[in-house]
């Protein structure tokens, strides 16, 4: 079968790649972009551990046709600090420990980023809503949870 | 030589060493790496719960345009049924018919033959063109159908009581006269139990990517709990030697257990040893779920006579346990935990292994102790609610303590559960009127801990920082733990510190991670080594100073004269002394490898509530209490971190989670969306209790954290869905279709 070129932006930067038409985005960012960041732990959206953003939404990549990439805008979590510096959601959940093994820690953060992008004062019941289809199973949430608060709240604080 | 008393780093929330690598997505986990000329492998399943396998023709899989080589079982070592061959808590005869069916397919999704193509399509198209000839035989999968009279037998060479039998093992634990005590007892209630099969839930599937030279050196990455439990029975396996194999240990994305056993790096070395390519290996999610070991679903029957004022004069546990399709259920866990936090004195647990047409099941955080405990806590919370008494006065009435010889041999020694008891008798929570709709449980529970085999070594970098090489893969945090202790013996920043996994080549052997085990002994072999480098250290300075090497102190980071009678001189600090290495003889650095002991096991009580919707059926957890002991906390947030995760899995296990199968034998179920692990939304905040009571037996106190805290969740939660609505749910899952017909019977009966 033939190849389809795309051209898309990822994390800001132009990007081309080939790929078939039943290729996932995230196949394409793992396996040709070496963009392994984003990861599988199901394939079928439901674990949200490929979580990235399609034009500032929020998605699984497991779930995307890589050839609906052309002409949009992607951000993986390579993409979220700029440069050396961390974003603040980044940086609160190595603070307050919101990760134990860390696969589900890149779509955590992108889902949780997504989630303050709209809404810069969530309730706990917001974020817990907003996060349920990122699964962890070390944590528990509790650390995850508290830390998208805090980081609410200081961003909201730095706001002012 | 001497050690400063201040305490810095012991008990600081730290960043741990890998935090920045796992929240920017460069942390490389088992699917993440490639290799110049990679090639993708697939393995083909068996479509059957149980058949004989007459042949297979991969003929026309080898022709396939892409195809690079094809395996089978009888590509694997084969481990003769009739002599064990144990490595760690595993057999070889059964992990080699494990990774790939011999003679039969003993579940649905079991590996039946692999291939390595160019691409992933290309290999799953190949395996389509594997023809195998299959006797497809009557299948069991519940423990009742396994042991029936006519049950299917899935191994000849298993007998019990001297014949055929599914029954592959039995343990047995008993202390004092049974019998006697139940006869001096006012009140005995006996009940049996039922707990589902439920997964680890490992969010990262199993991956590899193994090469194998030419010369048949060859390099494994993956994920798992222990490297070199990956090496040897790779070796064991394929027939290599263990020194030809470098497995280097990813980032691994959970285990619980779940990764102390290998499925995949056998077929890839094969694979890549045949076709002299660089072999990829993933399991998709319904893999994951269909081919990997869950834990076991079991059937208790647990009776317990108490006195009218609450002691305990005896106590029983009678446990089968599904073992999957080849031997090796938990039966120890079970049978070993259930009365362990009681001070009995007439007691006796018996654990059968039974096998049946399941994946073979893994260890799962305190292997058996949650089956263990769960029909134990319920009885206890009903002799409570007969007694009159609070069940946490009932259980500190009977509480096992220091001196306390355990139903299953050991004489406890110093440990925390009464604190633990204590605690969750004045915690506000436990306190705290419920609204309607609402109910509180608790329970307590025990794990082993483990000790065993590790390694470290500590280096000294020519610019005076520490690099810290250890054997055991860190899934929650261990490398914080460790440069925290190492801070606090070199007194110096923990950033200076760098902790690294070392693979098989790089390091002296470690064993699993898993036990509850790592922190407390990595941390052992991390302080003797420390000791011996600040004794280096120590010597270089009594060099330079022209003193008596015991006229040497270290305090703080520096080397410093022991007193006024050593002579005045400035001290000198970490990055003085190893720029001037050379003067005492070279680098420094020291490693150590110890055979570790005095890990003690571990208790914890937990406090649930929970509220019931009564039109839905729904259970959930509106607040949870963990109170455990935990020796001594070296980072406390992964501490918390560990009760909070075991306790978020026990609810799970109680309310929601299990494999459905289908009439023929199938897992109906094998994704997250239809088997139900807790989500964020399900969970109130966990509050974890930190009690620290430091283990004697350790230089820094630890105890094992992480596996107690799965223990007592199952019966918390099903003892506060008794507070809430009055029945008592025997059997789990607590899901809400069960609960609706249970609330619905009760109106019934009512009317």
């Amino acid at each position: 079968m033939a190849k389809m070129h795309i051209s898309t932006t990822i994390n800001g930067e132009p990007e081309e790649f080939l790929c078939t038409p039943g290729e996932t985005m995230l196949d394409v960012l793992r396996n040709q972009l070496d963009l392994t960041g984003s990861k599988e732990g199901c394939g079928s959206g439901d674990c949200g551990a490929c979580s990235i953003t399609l034009d500032g939404t929020l998605v699984c990549a497991c779930l995307m046709l890589a050839a609906e990439a052309e002409g949009r805008t992607i951000t993986t979590i390579e993409g979220m600090a700029e440069g050396e510096n961390l974003h603040p959601l980044q940086q609160k959940f190595l603070e307050e420990a919101a990760l134990q093994c860390g696969i589900c820690t890149p779509g955590m953060l992108i889902a949780a980023k997504a989630l303050l992008d709209d809404n810069p004062d969530p309730a706990e019941t917001e974020v817990r809503f907003w996060l349920a289809g990122n699964l962890c199973r070390c944590t528990g949430y509790d650390k995850i949870i508290r830390a998208v608060l805090d980081t609410a709240a200081d961003m909201r604080e730095a706001a002012k | 030589m001497s050690e400063s008393n201040d305490n810095h780093w012991i008990g600081a929330r730290t960043i741990r060493p890998d935090g920045a690598d796992k929240v920017t997505g460069r942390a490389a986990f088992a699917a993440d790496t490639s290799m110049p000329g990679m090639i993708w492998g697939k393995v083909l399943r068996s479509p059957h719960a149980h058949a004989r396998i007459r042949s297979i023709d991969t003929s026309k899989a080898e022709s396939l345009p892409g195809v690079k080589a094809v395996m089978t079982a009888d590509d694997i070592v084969d481990f003769p049924t009739d002599t064990p061959v144990a490595l760690g808590i595993q057999d070889m005869r059964w992990m080699c018919r494990n990774v790939m069916a011999r003679d039969k397919a003993l579940w649905h999704g079991h590996a039946v033959a692999a291939v390595a193509a160019t691409s992933e399509a290309i290999a799953a198209e190949a395996c389509k063109l594997i023809e195998v000839d299959y006797e497809v035989l009557p299948h069991a999968i519940e423990i009742d159908d396994a042991l029936a009279d006519d049950a299917p037998i899935l191994h000849d060479f298993i007998k019990f009581e001297g014949k055929p039998s599914n029954i592959a093992g039995t343990l047995e634990h008993t202390k004092g006269d049974i019998e006697a005590g139940f006869a001096q007892a006012d009140i005995v209630i006996e009940r049996e139990f039922t707990t589902r099969p439920v997964h680890q839930g490992y969010i990262e599937p199993h991956a590899c990517l193994v090469s194998v030279a030419a010369d048949n050196k060859t390099t494994i990455w993956s994920s798992s709990q222990g490297q070199f439990m990956v090496r040897a029975m790779t070796a064991l396996l394929t027939g290599l030697t263990q020194s030809d194999i470098r497995a280097i240990p990813a980032e691994i994305g959970g285990g619980f257990g779940g990764k102390t056993i290998i499925y995949l790096e056998p077929l890839a070395t094969i694979l890549s040893k045949k076709s002299g390519r660089p072999v990829k290996m993933t399991m998709t999610r319904e893999e994951v779920m269909r081919a990997s070991g869950p834990t076991s679903g079991s059937k208790s029957i647990v009776k317990i006579g108490v006195k009218k004022d609450g002691t305990i004069t005896a106590a029983e546990g009678i446990y089968w346990l599904q073992a999957g399709g080849l031997p090796g259920s938990p039966i120890r866990g079970a049978v070993g935990c259930a009365l362990a936090p009681y001070d009995i004195p007439n007691g006796r647990t018996f654990g059968y292994d039974v096998v049946s047409n399941r994946s073979k099941v893994a260890a799962y955080r305190a292997p058996g102790a949650p089956i263990g405990a769960f029909g134990v806590e319920c009885v206890l919370d009903e002799l409570a609610e007969e007694l009159g008494m609070d069940p946490l006065d009932l259980r500190l009435k009977n509480a096992a303590k220091e001196g306390t010889k355990a139903v299953h041999g050991p004489t406890f020694p110093l440990m925390g559960y009464v604190e633990s008891l204590e605690a969750a008798k004045a915690h506000a929570h436990y306190n705290t009127p419920l609204g309607p709709n609402q109910g509180r449980g608790v329970a307590s529970g025990f794990w082993f801990n483990a000790g065993g085999e590790s390694s470290a070594q500590v280096n000294i970098t020519e610019d005076g920082n520490v690099v810290i090489t250890t054997g055991h893969p860190d899934i929650g945090g261990s490398r914080a733990g460790i440069a925290n202790i190492c801070a606090e013996l070199l007194g110096i920043d923990y950033k200076r510190i760098s902790v690294l996994i070392g693979d098989t080549a790089t390091i002296g052997f470690s064993n699993l991670t898993g036990g509850s085990r790592v922190l407390f002994a990595s941390s052992i072999v991390v302080t003797e080594s420390t000791r011996t480098v600040i004794r280096t250290l120590c010597e270089l300075a009594a060099k330079i100073w022209d003193i008596d090497p015991d006229a040497v102190t270290w305090e703080d980071g520096e080397a410093r004269p022991a007193g006024t009678n050593a002579g005045k001189f400035d001290p000198l600090t970490l990055a003085q002394l190893a720029a001037r290495a050379n003067e005492s003889g070279g680098p420094i650095g020291a490693g150590a490898q110890i055979n570790t002991t005095g890990a003690e096991g571990g208790f914890g009580t937990h406090i649930c509530d929970v509220e019931v919707d009564p039109e839905l059926g729904i259970a959930r957890v509106i607040r949870y209490t963990v109170l455990q002991d935990v020796g001594r906390a070296v980072h406390p947030s992964y501490v918390e971190g560990q009760m909070q995760g075991g306790a978020a899995q026990a609810i799970g296990w109680a309310l929601n989670e299990e494999y459905l199968y289908d009439k023929n034998g199938k897992v109906d179920n094998p994704g997250f969306l239809d088997y139900r692990m807790p989500v964020a939304s399900d969970l109130p905040m966990i509050d974890a209790y930190m009690i620290e009571i430091p283990n004697p037996k350790h230089p820094q106190g630890v105890r094992g954290v992480g596996e107690v805290p799965l223990v007592p969740g199952l019966a918390a939660v099903r003892n506060a869905l008794h507070d809430a609505i009055g029945i008592r749910f025997n059997d789990l899952p607590m899901s809400p279709p069960r609960v609706l017909a249970a609330l619905d019977a009760m109106k019934q009966a009512a009317e």
